[in-house]
């Protein structure tokens, strides 16, 4: 059997799994941001005529499928999985809307990482022969996510400044074993590093080790460096984050300040939106990469890409008992030009 | 003057809590805890009495003010009742503040829904 692994981490997908469709929902805030022209449908309020926001976002979750698919003008039948997965506990907003669409579901939980995760094992699955069409698809909203993992809406605290704001948002790919492209060529799996930070409102400096490790043994296994890639794009990192990966990353010899960008610091208008250190969630990378990244490669502004998405795993209850977060980072290589 | 008076008092307490949850990692939930403790303890060395007699409304409305009534339940407790007063005090004395909001609370999560931030 043919080997298609290079290097310690990475796999080489020879038979070119294609993104065929997109599609995104996004909350106003999200849909009042800098990418407006580029999501497929902005809601009116966060709530889109449900009695919850967590109901709010199963919709959104199931929407998002079904868009995708009328788009790409297929049925649930012709899809063989489903990869999703979102923040809440037992990823009920993916299981829920798994439960109104009739596709096999493999539900995943890799925090805000899980836009690149799904990828990741969506195109190895086609690669391998395994299926044929595969949706991959997370969600975030801020109001689940903040009423979860910090305070309760009603009770109004501040948020510090170097929090950022979990983006209410959704996005789903579609990926074929036949399509024009854009192919997904690599995929670096992460490790989970720890860097000992506890304070759940500076999540961008504990993922940004993780992500520094993929990305450099991205480099390391196929042998690229910074300027094979018109975009690198992490997921959440926000401000904060940002920086601490450029700066790790300048001093291991790899200037990235020409092609690096984090989807955090991409969706909202950091200042006038008033949202801190920038945007994160699941939400965060999914909508930013099926909407204007992925618009921009298919119009070839970008031909050549590496997404990162960055997740924190931690839980409200890790968080109560003081322990640090982990971080992650998957990277999926994205090309207009096949393997 | 008394509102002046009321205004100073109130808002310096205001000022301690913004600035501890601006320059450490402490959250609202530990500053709460920690405001109706020093209530307190500054009522039991006597500090906090003189602070209500001077600021009315601005040192009792406070969560630290909370604390004063918790300990100046006790005292008055002990006083009457003895051993046993010092573990009924403290609530026979908020028993009103507890009552009233639990009872407003409950009306407003009928009355209105929760709104997300902005």
């Amino acid at each position: 059997m043919e080997n298609k692994r290079m290097g310690k981490r990475t796999i080489k997908l020879v038979n070119s799994p294609s993104i065929i469709n997109t599609a995104t929902i996004v909350g106003p805030k999200e849909g009042d941001g800098p990418l407006r022209e580029y999501f497929d449908i902005i809601l009116e309020d966060d709530l889109w005529e449900q009695e919850s926001w967590e109901k709010c976002e199963k919709k959104m979750q199931e929407e998002a499928i079904r868009l995708v698919l009328t788009k790409a003008n297929l049925t649930e039948n012709e899809i063989d999985y489903l990869f999703s997965g979102d923040l809440l506990n037992q990823i009920i907003s993916s299981a829920y809307a798994a439960r109104q669409i009739s596709i096999p579901f493999f539900g995943l939980y890799g925090a805000c990482s899980t836009m690149s995760e799904s990828l990741s094992l969506g195109a190895m699955l086609i690669d391998g022969g395994f299926a044929n069409n595969i949706i991959c698809s997370t969600s975030s909203h801020f109001s689940t996510a903040e009423r979860q993992y910090r305070f309760p809406l009603e009770y109004g605290s501040q948020r510090p400044f170097s929090s950022q704001w979990t983006v209410t948002g959704c996005g789903a790919s579609l990926l074929s074993s036949s399509g024009e492209g854009p192919y997904i060529n690599y995929v670096t799996t992460g490790k989970v590093i720890d860097p000992g930070i506890n304070d759940v409102n500076n999540m961008g400096a504990a993922m940004a080790p993780a992500a520094v490790d993929t990305i450099m043994q991205h480099f390391k296994d196929t042998g690229f460096n910074p300027d094979d890639y018109d975009m690198i794009l992490t997921g959440d990192l926000g401000a904060v984050g940002k920086s601490v990966l450029l700066d790790i990353m300048d001093s291991q010899g790899y200037d990235l300040s020409k092609v690096y960008d984090d989807c955090g610091m991409k969706i909202f208008d950091n200042l006038r939106q008033d949202v801190h250190a920038g945007a994160s969630g699941c939400g965060c990378s999914a909508s930013v990469f099926n909407g204007y990244i992925y618009s921009e490669l298919k119009s070839r502004n970008i031909d050549k890409l590496l997404l990162v998405s960055t997740g924190a795993l931690h839980s409200s209850t890790s968080t109560l008992q003081g322990e640090t977060i982990p971080g992650i980072a998957h990277a999926v290589s994205i090309s207009n030009f096949k393997n | 003057m008394e509102y002046i008076r009321a205004f100073i008092v109130g808002g310096l307490i205001c000022v301690v809590g913004q600035i501890i949850l601006d320059t450490t990692r402490l959250t609202t939930g530990h500053i709460l805890v920690m405001f109706v403790t020093s209530g307190v303890i500054l009522t039991a060395v006597g500090l906090y009495e003189p602070l209500m007699k001077f600021g009315g409304a601005g040192a009792s409305v406070p969560i630290t003010g909370f604390g004063y009534s918790l300990c100046k339940g006790v005292m008055e407790g002990v006083d009457k009742k003895g051993f046993i007063g010092a573990f009924t005090g403290g609530t026979e004395a908020t028993a009103g503040g507890i009552a009233a909001s639990i009872i407003f609370g409950y009306i407003m999560s009928i009355i209105f829904t929760p709104k997300t931030k902005s």
